[in-house]
């Protein structure tokens, strides 16, 4: 009799009162593993080449970036005019760039540049943008509305378009304002990103146990709804960071990012333009290295979607 | 409907303002004088500067400013840039051109991109979809003005099949090697859009209806999956024209595209004040109406969709 009570697509989790004793319908096997997403999600790509491949390429990318000289023997910004546009010799594997500095040292001491922005952007956009994003979300009301609107805003600029006109207006590229005027126009994505997944997060039974527990808004908003709603977000801020990167070459690329003074992929392509017709190497070198780097945070945020964010699987 | 568009249309009022007043602020209230560098080095007559900063407004309040220039946007007196050409006759050369050249980035991303993601989506976990997946990765990851200069050098130098610079007043056929820079990355989403959109559509329920009432499998697959599993790749592709206009700055600087990107580059170089607000504000404004003819276009497409 049981049956009639339940809901349509519930039926099976209803055993047939007669038959079954209590506890065996209450027995949980406690001695399986217990699993969590991130557990789950880390059994799924731990074995995938294509989660390897661009978390190999990232890790050493950031060992190049913090240790450049052990990569490399030349300085990148010793200049032999003699050698200009020279090709490869020994030790100097790549050739000369049109000043005469070697374009291996260059293309090694530039992801430094390069990694510093990307995350330092994302950084400041996952804190920024996930903190109102998460309030927007689990609040709502006027606050929601409000942030959201403002969200719109930014987004109504493009990322480029507003990063050029901020920091022409700002007079002074470094990396700091390179990153901050990207996280400017970036926290937005970030922000709607937490808002939908907290939305979502805040309506499961868990979230009212919690309440029904006792529990402060914000301990629930911090303990239960966060840590939760954080897939899709890292899914995002990965492949941003991927983007932010390509972002900070553009813009050095145009003259308006980093200052000359630092080596950079973006200004390195921008200054081996007026020799691409006679020597298009110098310009594919850095060219490779920055498409490699986008490439790996793009490649490693699609396989944590497939295991993070089961709503977005490409398959 | 015509409250939704009326609701929607309020909506797009304090995000205009907004926008507009941060690109202002972003360019007027910081500190410099654009008065004083016109002039350079050179010292000016205090009675020439004070009668350029009554021209552009610069002696009121920077709020008395913003106001003046939205009350010429809607007079559609768009000012005089600080060299003295009217803003609206460099918006008139530029924007026409940019426009051609957006279309045949979205004619080119549209075709290729649907018809490599409609293949891809029916044999998918074959070579040609990992393939084609792989190709759009790749494409995504690499940034444009690597894109650019590649193709300048392989078209337009190695292999001389087109021109590799633009120049002014260009032709359709010039516009294509750019066209094509410039959707390179819509064309990998529009791809990637259009395989999973099809993958959904080849399990529904009508499909298997269609093709147990005995349709042909040319007839399943064009009417009744692709032209609905078009829906979502066709709103991007709306939202995309406003994008793209607004990108192209790199591809038009590549290429010399005299359109908007160039125009709207210089103008930030030069401290061109008022040629930078009036072109962002244009492009806001493309960008908000844009979107929302997409939303309104899905509702047309899709009549599952009602507004109220």
């Amino acid at each position: 009799m049981s049956e009639t009570f339940a809901r349509p697509g519930q039926e099976r989790f209803v055993a047939p009162l007669e038959e079954t004793p209590l506890q065996a319908v209450d027995a949980v096997d406690e001695s399986a593993p217990s699993t969590s997403q991130w557990g789950d999600a880390w059994k799924q790509v731990r074995r995938r080449p294509l989660f390897i491949v661009p978390s190999l390429i990232i890790l050493l990318l950031i060992l190049v970036a913090l240790f450049p000289s052990w990569f490399a023997n030349a300085e990148p910004r010793y200049q032999e005019l003699a050698k200009a546009l020279g090709g490869p010799e020994s030790g100097h594997p790549l050739g000369f760039t049109r000043l005469g500095t070697d374009v291996y040292a260059r293309v090694i001491y530039g992801a430094r540049a390069s990694v510093t922005v990307g995350l330092l952007t994302t950084v400041l956009v996952v804190v920024v943008g996930g903190t109102l994003g998460a309030l927007a979300g689990y609040f709502g009301g006027w606050l929601d509305a409000v942030l959201s609107r403002v969200g719109d805003i930014f987004f109504a600029l493009p990322l480029i378009l507003g990063a050029i006109v901020m920091l022409q207006a700002l007079q002074a590229g470094s990396v700091w304002t390179v990153s901050l005027t990207l996280a400017l126009f970036g926290w937005p994505q970030i922000a709607r990103i937490t808002r939908g997944s907290v939305l979502q997060i805040r309506g499961n039974e868990f979230v009212t146990a919690a309440k029904s527990l006792g529990l402060s808004r914000i301990a629930i908003l911090w303990r239960h709804v966060i840590p939760n709603a954080l897939g899709p977000v890292i899914v995002v801020a990965t492949i941003s960071l991927g983007t932010y990167i390509a972002a900070e070459a553009t813009l050095s690329y145009l003259g308006i990012g980093l200052p000359p003074s630092v080596v950079s992929w973006g200004l390195d392509i921008s200054n081996a333009v007026p020799s691409l017709r006679t020597d298009p190497w110098v310009l594919l070198w850095p060219s490779i290295a920055l498409s490699i780097t986008v490439l790996s945070f793009l490649m490693l945020g699609d396989v944590l979607r497939d295991a993070l964010d089961p709503k977005g699987r490409t398959r | 409907m015509g409250w939704y568009i009326g609701r929607r249309l309020l909506q797009m009022v304090p995000v205009f303002f907004g926008a507009t007043l941060l690109i202002y602020a972003l360019v007027f209230a910081l500190p410099g004088d654009p008065i004083q560098a016109l002039f350079g080095e050179r010292p000016a007559s205090d009675a020439a500067i004070a009668a350029l900063r009554e021209q552009y407004h610069l002696d009121q309040p920077f709020i008395v400013q913003y106001l003046l220039f939205i009350k010429g946007i809607f007079t559609f007196d768009f000012g005089t840039s600080f060299s003295g050409r009217p803003v609206l006759d460099q918006m008139l050369e530029a924007f026409p051109v940019t426009i051609r050249l957006a279309v045949v980035a979205l004619i080119i991303e549209a075709v290729f991109g649907i018809a490599f993601g409609f293949i891809a989506g029916l044999r998918r976990g074959g070579i040609f979809d990992s393939t084609v997946l792989l190709i759009s990765l790749v494409v995504i990851g690499i940034p444009v003005f690597v894109i650019g200069y590649t193709a300048q050098y392989l078209f337009g130098v190695k292999w001389a099949v087109v021109n590799p610079t633009v120049g002014g007043d260009p032709s359709w056929f010039d516009l294509i090697l750019p066209g094509a820079v410039l959707g390179a990355l819509s064309f990998a989403y529009v791809i990637r859009l259009t395989r999973n959109s099809v993958a959904e559509a080849l399990s529904a329920d009508h499909v298997r209806t269609a093709t147990a009432k005995g349709l042909s499998r040319p007839r399943v697959m064009t009417v009744h999956v692709l032209r609905n599993s078009l829906i979502p790749v066709v709103t991007f592709l709306g939202t995309d024209l406003g994008a793209l206009m607004g990108g192209a700055l790199v591809t038009e600087g590549i290429f010399n595209v005299p359109g908007v990107g160039r125009l709207l580059y210089q103008a930030v170089i030069r401290g061109e004040g008022p040629t930078v607000v009036s072109v962002v504000t244009v492009l806001v404004l493309v960008y908000l109406l844009a979107n929302l003819v997409v939303d309104l276009l899905y509702a047309v497409l899709d009549p599952r969709i009602r507004y109220v």
